[in-house]
Parts: structure tokens; C-alpha cells; sequence
């Protein structure tokens, strides 16, 4: 049998048009720039920061914008600005906007658009292009940006008129934020932004034949999946970033609660359920608790609630939880049988469609299972270290820990990408959405620094953790410029091993510790920060830590704690890439380290 | 383990798309993206201004032919699709085969022209054009037959394909119904 999904039936197009003439009264056309125009429907849009860095081909979209409202971000590098603009829209949810010049601009742009696409961020991406009547001859400067990133953005474009800026920002918006969202280039020539048209704003809904973004499962798929959940003994879900970028926090937790199942989550959805709830298995996946994989592996259904079975969660596709039934529940339908094959699926947004499953399910609960479930964390890898006796050693584990203790666990954490992520993920028990940003899919180092920028302007309010590590943070830290020429404060922990530290133990692992172009030497980060006129402190010792972390955190402007930490420590439990999920690598018992899983650090 | 849907086999898609800059890049940049293995991809106007309409020939087991869809309705500038794989459907293809010399069997090749609906369009001393529309087998089949006849050259379109019947394919649908298989349908 045949899943079928459809759009909902909307009203007729020509309906919707003839309404909007008849109610809008149209006002008078204004003398516009196609630069100004820009503006105009970034202040339309609600838009208050922008991150970018000007050059020729975008000049005239700089010189209009001083007529305008909205905080321009001068960044040190365009990357830095595509970051910024995605750890803007993670942050709050909203569209981030990115601005760069055509050429060296635009192809600087490109890892932050990838990102973003990655891990379906929603950012618009404006570039200057050269003058249109220059396109294709190898002007200076001219790069195919659009062709570029075609396989990168959810859509892009090429504008070479002034009357389409309007429309195309528009779309490019709408594009942006519905459905799953995504990136969206808007490629500007030079010509279009300086020419002078009669502009009148347009508020009516933007409608694109082709996009369909709202789709429905039929009733019966619902009846089908029910079923499934009625009959399951072991079931477990799967919760990821679907839960958060639809806010469907409230409705997971009725599932779980109601059904009384378990859940396990994405690195992208820590957050999305307390991680002190009775039914939060913890995080699954290649560093994933040993439990919770154990539990997915034992599973007889599966609940995939928006998140995508990324081979860094599933291992071996062959031997993944064999005796599961899958329940997909997705909103984009590409997903759907991608890399595991669903029984059923609903495709939809996720808050919309668990809102219509759980007047349908309900029952006794599974209380063997969860009994069975906490009897595997029992005698399995306990990480609650608060307990460790000082060994003088300073552990990557104890800095997350503490940091976590210390901000209380309300902190927005934004990490780079290596083995201080997994660790950030294992040891800052995240109880909010929106409180970890991380470049999971594509796992860019050097996103964090610029991405907390962006969190920064976007959540103003918040004490914001950059997590990096002394490998990663060296990609991006130009940006520390940034923070001080607008003064705004990040705390920033460089998790400094001395090494490349992920790959590192992948030499330690799977080539015989044979450490290639591992080793890494640093800047000493405590002057680094002070050239910047910033602060630079540094951690040597556990018993340091907490004052340090105190200082940084009551000092104004951006704070660089240097944690000189273990430099061999690994990550561990770990599913090696393409292993059986069940076939961990655990920390050795006799190794030396004090962060020995027993059940007795409890 | 392989039952019939498990098996990759030839689908073919039929679609509409705006016709804009750069759509027909979206379209081919997916199949080198997602490693699908295309066979052919047709492009030509449709009845509606603005609109192209599409015939691609994927290589694909049933689940990858269900992602083909959806890979293809995700495309911004993609109006709509439909694999007419399993449904009564015309496919034909335009191919011109370019001999050598004038014909000198020409008697034989006039017989084979004629049984096969294909049409002498070019005639010079150093070379003589056949024209013919047919599936792809019947143009492959042809071709093997032309062989003594002394092949220089094949041009061939790729197919085109229509559903049979009084059903058309709307451009502008007010919903869609595209599918995505179950496993058991897959497995
Ligand atoms: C831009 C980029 N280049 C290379 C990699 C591969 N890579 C993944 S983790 C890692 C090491 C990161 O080292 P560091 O930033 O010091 O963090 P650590 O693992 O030591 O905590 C590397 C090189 C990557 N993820 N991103
Ligand atoms: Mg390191």
C-alpha cells in the first residue's frame, strides 16, 4: 500500500488575487533605488541585525543602508557572517540575514551556506553581483555564485532588475522559513541596485506555484500508525530538531508522558525535552549513552519525530534496530525511506500532525521496558561526575560539568565541531530549546565563535558559552575583532588539548596512534584577547576553574578562558563510523583516567 | 532478498517546470547530487506559457523512484510530477540516422524504412539521413539493422512520454497526490 501525502487545497489563485485588489488600497508610488528597496523589505520583514562585509559589486546596498534602521554587523570574514546569521536564526527561530560583495564575498559565503542547508537553518543570503551587462564575460570579480550554490541552498537567485528585488527578497523569506527551512541566496547585479524605479510595498502573502510547503497526511495513515503504537511493547522515540523548529515541545512531552515511552535524542535535539525527565534516555548516536543505543537496538517501534536517521545516529544501516517498526513522522518527504525504510509516515509539521496523533493513542504504558531501559543505564556508564575527587588533572568533562553547574544549566552553548562538542553534549545536560548550537550535518569547525556573535544580537538577554576547540577556534578567531569593535560579550571556552583532538583519537583508534598533522600549536589565547582589547584568562587546574568561570562571567565585554586540559582523553562510548550500534568502543576500566565509568560516581 | 520492486528498473517521470534561468540546472544539479543514475532528460515548451514540460528516464528500484518525486517536487520551480512508469503510456524518442554514401542497397533500405516508420529525410552523394519516432527499443533495434547500410552518425532525442487516455497532467494543481511507498511495498 501507498503513503500518500497531499498540499492542502488552497483557494483558487485568482480568488485570493481579485480579494487582495478589492480590500488593499494601493499607496502612491515612491522613487526608489533597487538598493534602497533592499532595505525597505528588510525593515518589512522584520529584520533589526544584519552580518556582512561590503565591497564594489554590493557598494550601492552600502551606501543606502545608512538611511536605514538596521544594525549592519561588520564582520572579519564573510564565513564569519553566513555563521553569524545562522547562529542568529537558531538562536531565536527567525530568518538570519548575511550580506556579502560578488567574487571573494560570494565564495566566502559558501561553508556558512552549506551549514546552514546542513542542518536546515533559515538565512538569506544577499550578494552583489557584477553589472548585468558584464555577466558572463569574466568581469572582475564575477563569479556564478547562483550556480555555485545551487546544490547548497533550499532555492537562489539571480535578480538583474530592479522591479524583481521586491518580490524575489520576498520570496527568498518565505522560502526561507516555511517547511523545513533553509538557506536562500538572493544574487544582486550591480545595475539592479543602482537603477531608480516607482516602488510600492507589497503585503499580500507571497504564493509560488511550485512550493508547496503545508502538507497533510491523509486520516487513514493516522488509523495505520496508531495501530503500530497499540501493539508496540518496546517502543522508543526518536526526538530531533524537528521538535524544535516547529515547537512541538509540549506536544512530545504529552506523547511520552500519555504512552508513557521513552525517548532518545539528536545531538540537534538536546533541549527539546528537560534532560532530568523521567522518559529522557539521553543522547543517541555514535556518542551516544550506551543505553540509549542498546534500547534502540531492542526497540520494536521506533518514533522518528522530525529528525532524519543521519548515519552518525543510525551506524550499520543493516543490523539498525531490526525488530523495529518505524513510525517517520517528517515534514519534508524526501526524507521519508531516504536511509530507513518507514511503516508508516506522516509527513507534516510535526507540532500539527502529533497534534492530531494523540487523541488516537494512549494505553497502559510500557513500565517492563522503561524498568528495563534504567537497569541498562544502571550498570552502564555514569556520567554525573560531581562526585571525583580532585586527581590535580584538568578534564575537559570537568570544565563542561562545572560550566554547567555554574550557569546554572541556562546558558545557550554554541560549540565548535571535535571531541569538546561530543562532550559539551554529554555533560551540559541541556533543558530548553534553543540552548545548543552546533553544526551538526556538516560539522563546520569554526562556527562557533561567529555563530554565538549572531546568538548574541539575537538573544539579548541571554549568557551566551562559546565552546571551541584550540583547532577549530583558530579557523574563525578573527571574529574576536568583531566582538570588540561592537562591544558585545561572549564567553568563550577554548577546550585548548594541544591536538586536533577528534581526529586524533580517530588515529589513536583506527591507525595505530599514528598522530598526522594532529598535534597543533597556539597563540597564547590570554594575549590574543588582550591584543584585541579583551580578556584572556586561563585554567590549569580543576580547583581554578570555578572562580575563573566566575570572573569571566562578571567581567564586561568578551571573556577567552584558555582551559589547558588532558591532551590524549577521548570520547567515549563511540559506535565507530559504520559500526553495529551496539558494538561500542567503552572507556577502558583500567585506564588511569578518574572519569572511569562505575556506578558508583553516582 | 530481491523482489520485483527491489530491482532497479527504467522510470519515467514526467513533469512540468517554470521556465526560468537556470530551473533546467536545478533539475539535472538533483540527479548528480543525489547520484541517481538518469538515462535521459527531455526539455521542451508545454501548452502553458512559461511552463516546460519534462520527460526524465531514471534508473531506480521503487523506493528510489518515490525520492526521485519528492527530490523533484522540492525543487522551487518544479509544478508537478508524476511517474507514469506503471501507467498506459506513449514514449517515443525522434532519432536520425546519418549512412554513408548513397544508399546502395536502396531497394533494402527503402523495405526496412517502410517497416520500421522511418523516412529517407536526406539524400546527397556522400550521405543519406534516416528519420525515425520510436521507443527506445524499436530506435536500438533499428539501428542494428541500418548496420550494413554503413552508420556515420545517430542523433538521438531522448524520449518524450504521455500518458494514454483522457487524463492529463494539470501544471497548476490545487493539491497533489504524490506517493511515498511503505516497506512493504519496498522491501
Ligand atoms: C572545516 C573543517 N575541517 C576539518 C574538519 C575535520 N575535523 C573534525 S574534528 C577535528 C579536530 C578539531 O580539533 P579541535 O578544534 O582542537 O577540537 P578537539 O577535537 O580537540 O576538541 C577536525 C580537524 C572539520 N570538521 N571541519
Ligand atoms: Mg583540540
Amino acid at each position: 500500500m501507498a503513503i500518500s501525502y497531499k498540499t492542502e487545497p488552497k483557494e483558487t489563485e485568482a480568488g485570493a488575487a481579485a480579494e487582495n485588489t478589492a480590500t488593499v488600497v494601493r499607496p502612491d508610488p515612491v522613487k526608489r533605488t533597487g538598493a534602497q528597496i533592499v532595505w525597505e523589505v528588510l525593515t518589512q520583514e522584520g529584520i533589526d541585525t544584519v552580518f556582512g562585509y561590503p565591497g564594489g559589486a554590493i557598494l550601492p546596498v552600502y551606501d543606502a543602508m545608512l538611511d536605514y534602521k538596521i544594525r549592519h554587523v561588520l564582520v572579519r570574514h564573510e564565513q564569519g557572517a553566513s555563521h553569524m546569521a545562522d547562529g542568529y536564526a537558531r538562536a531565536t527561530g527567525k530568518v538570519g540575514v548575511a550580506i556579502a560583495t560578488s567574487g571573494p564575498g560570494a565564495t566566502n559565503l559558501v561553508t556558512g551556506i552549506a551549514t546552514a542547508m546542513l542542518d536546515s537553518s533559515p538565512v538569506v543570503f544577499i550578494t552583489g553581483q557584477v553589472p548585468s551587462a558584464l555577466l558572463g564575460k569574466d568581469a572582475f570579480q564575477e563569479t556564478d555564485i547562483v550556480g555555485i550554490t545551487m546544490p547548497i541552498t533550499k532555492h537562489n537567485y539571480l535578480v538583474t532588475r530592479a522591479q524583481d528585488i521586491a518580490k524575489t527578497i520576498r520570496e527568498a523569506f518565505y522560502v526561507a522559513r516555511s517547511g523545513r527551512p533553509g538557506p536562500v541566496l538572493v544574487d544582486i547585479t550591480k545595475d539592479a541596485q543602482q537603477a531608480t524605479i516607482d516602488y510600492v510595498p507589497d503585503y499580500s502573502p507571497v504564493t509560488l506555484p511550485g512550493y508547496r510547503p503545508r502538507l497533510e497526511t491523509p486520516q487513514r495513515e493516522y488509523a495505520m500508525a496508531a495501530e503500530l503504537i497499540k501493539s508496540a511493547k518496546r517502543p522508543v522515540v526518536l526526538a530531533g530538531r524537528g521538535i524544535i523548529q516547529s515547537g512541538a515541545e509540549h506536544e512530545l512531552r504529552t506523547y511520552i508522558e500519555k504512552t508513557q515511552t521513552p525517548a532518545a535524542l539528536t545531538l540537534h535535539g538536546l533541549g527539546c525535552l528537560p534532560s532530568q525527565h523521567p522518559l529522557n534516555l539521553g543522547m543517541m548516536g555514535m556518542h551516544g549513552e550506551a543505553w540509549v543505543n542498546t534500547a534502540i537496538q531492542e526497540a520494536d517501534l521506533l518514533l522518528a519525530f522530525g529528525m532524519r536517521f543521519d548515519d552518525r545516529v543510525t551506524g550499520n544501516l543493516a543490523t539498525y534496530a531490526r525488530d523495529a517498526k518505524k513510525i517517520h513522522i517528517e515534514i519534508d518527504p524526501a526524507e521519508v525511506h531516504k536511509n530507513v525504510r518507514a511503516d508508516v509516515a506522516l509527513i507534516g509539521d510535526l507540532r500539527e500532525v502529533l497534534q492530531r496523533l494523540l487523541p488516537v493513542v494512549g494505553g497502559k504504558g510500557h513500565a517492563d521496558w522503561v524498568d528495563h531501559i534504567n537497569s541498562l543505564r544502571g550498570d552502564s556508564a555514569v556520567r554525573d561526575i560531581k562526585n571525583l575527587p580532585d586527581h590535580g588533572k584538568l578534564f575537559a568533562a570537568h570544565v563542561i560539568h562545572d560550566l554547567h553547574r555554574i550557569t546554572k544549566g541556562r546558558a545557550v552553548v554554541v560549540t565548535d565541531v571535535g571531541q569538546h562538542q561530543m562532550w559539551e553534549a554529554q555533560y551540559y545536560h541541556h533543558d530548553t530549546s534553543r540552548s545548543l548550537i552546533t553544526s551538526g550535518g556538516l560539522g563546520t569547525m569554526g562556527f562557533a565563535l561567529p555563530a554565538a556573535i549572531g546568538a548574541r544580537f539575537g538573544r539579548p538577554e541571554a549568557e551566551i558559552w562559546v565552546v571551541a576547540g584550540d583547532g577549530g577556534f583558530q579557523m574563525t578567531a578573527c571574529e574576536l575583532a568583531t566582538c570588540a569593535q561592537e562591544g558585545i560579550k561572549v564567553n568563550i571556552a577554548i577546550i585548548n588539548n594541544g591536538y586536533l583532538g577528534m581526529v586524533r583519537q580517530w588515529q589513536e583508534f583506527f591507525y595505530k596512534r599514528r598522530y598526522a598533522a594532529t598535534p597543533i600549536t597556539s597563540p597564547d589565547f590570554v594575549k590574543l584577547a588582550e591584543a584585541h582589547g579583551l580578556t584572556g584568562l586561563r585554567v590549569e587546574k580543576r580547583g581554578e576553574l570555578e572562580g575563573v568561570v566566575e570572573r569571566a562571567r562578571n567581567t564586561p565585554g568578551t571573556v577567552i578562558i584558555d582551559f589547558r586540559v588532558e591532551q590524549e582523553d577521548a570520547v567515549y562510548p563511540m559506535v565507530p563510523a559504520g559500526a553495529d550500534l551496539q558494538d561500542m568502543i567503552r572507556r577502558p576500566q583500567a585506564a588511569p583516567s578518574p572519569l572511569a565509568e562505575t556506578g558508583a560516581d553516582e | 532478498m530481491s523482489s520485483p520492486t527491489n530491482l532497479a528498473v527504467q522510470h519515467t517521470f514526467t513533469a512540468y517546470l517554470e521556465d526560468r534561468p537556470g530551473a533546467l540546472s536545478r533539475v539535472s544539479a538533483l540527479f548528480l547530487r543525489r547520484n541517481y543514475n538518469i538515462i535521459s532528460l527531455t526539455v521542451g515548451r508545454s501548452g502553458t506559457p512559461g511552463v516546460s514540460r519534462l520527460t526524465v528516464v531514471v534508473e531506480a528500484d521503487a523506493a528510489q523512484a518515490r525520492l526521485v518525486e519528492a527530490n523533484l517536487y522540492k525543487l522551487v520551480n518544479v509544478l508537478r510530477v508524476e511517474d507514469v512508469t506503471y501507467s498506459p503510456t506513449i514514449s517515443r524518442e525522434l532519432m536520425f540516422v546519418k549512412l554513408r554514401g548513397p544508399a546502395h542497397a536502396r531497394d533494402a533500405l527503402e523495405l526496412l524504412c517502410a517497416a520500421a516508420q522511418a523516412r529517407i529525410v536526406d539524400e546527397t552523394p556522400g550521405a543519406t539521413i534516416v528519420e525515425v519516432v520510436g521507443t527506445q527499443r524499436d530506435n536500438e533495434l533499428l539501428i542494428d539493422k541500418l548496420g550494413p547500410f554503413g552508420v556515420m552518425e545517430i542523433v538521438r532525442t531522448g524520449v518524450a512520454a504521455i500518458k494514454r487516455g483522457s487524463q492529463v497532467l494539470d501544471p497548476q494543481p490545487h493539491f497533489i497526490n504524490a506517493t511515498v511507498p511503505t516497506s512493504g511495498e519496498a522491501a
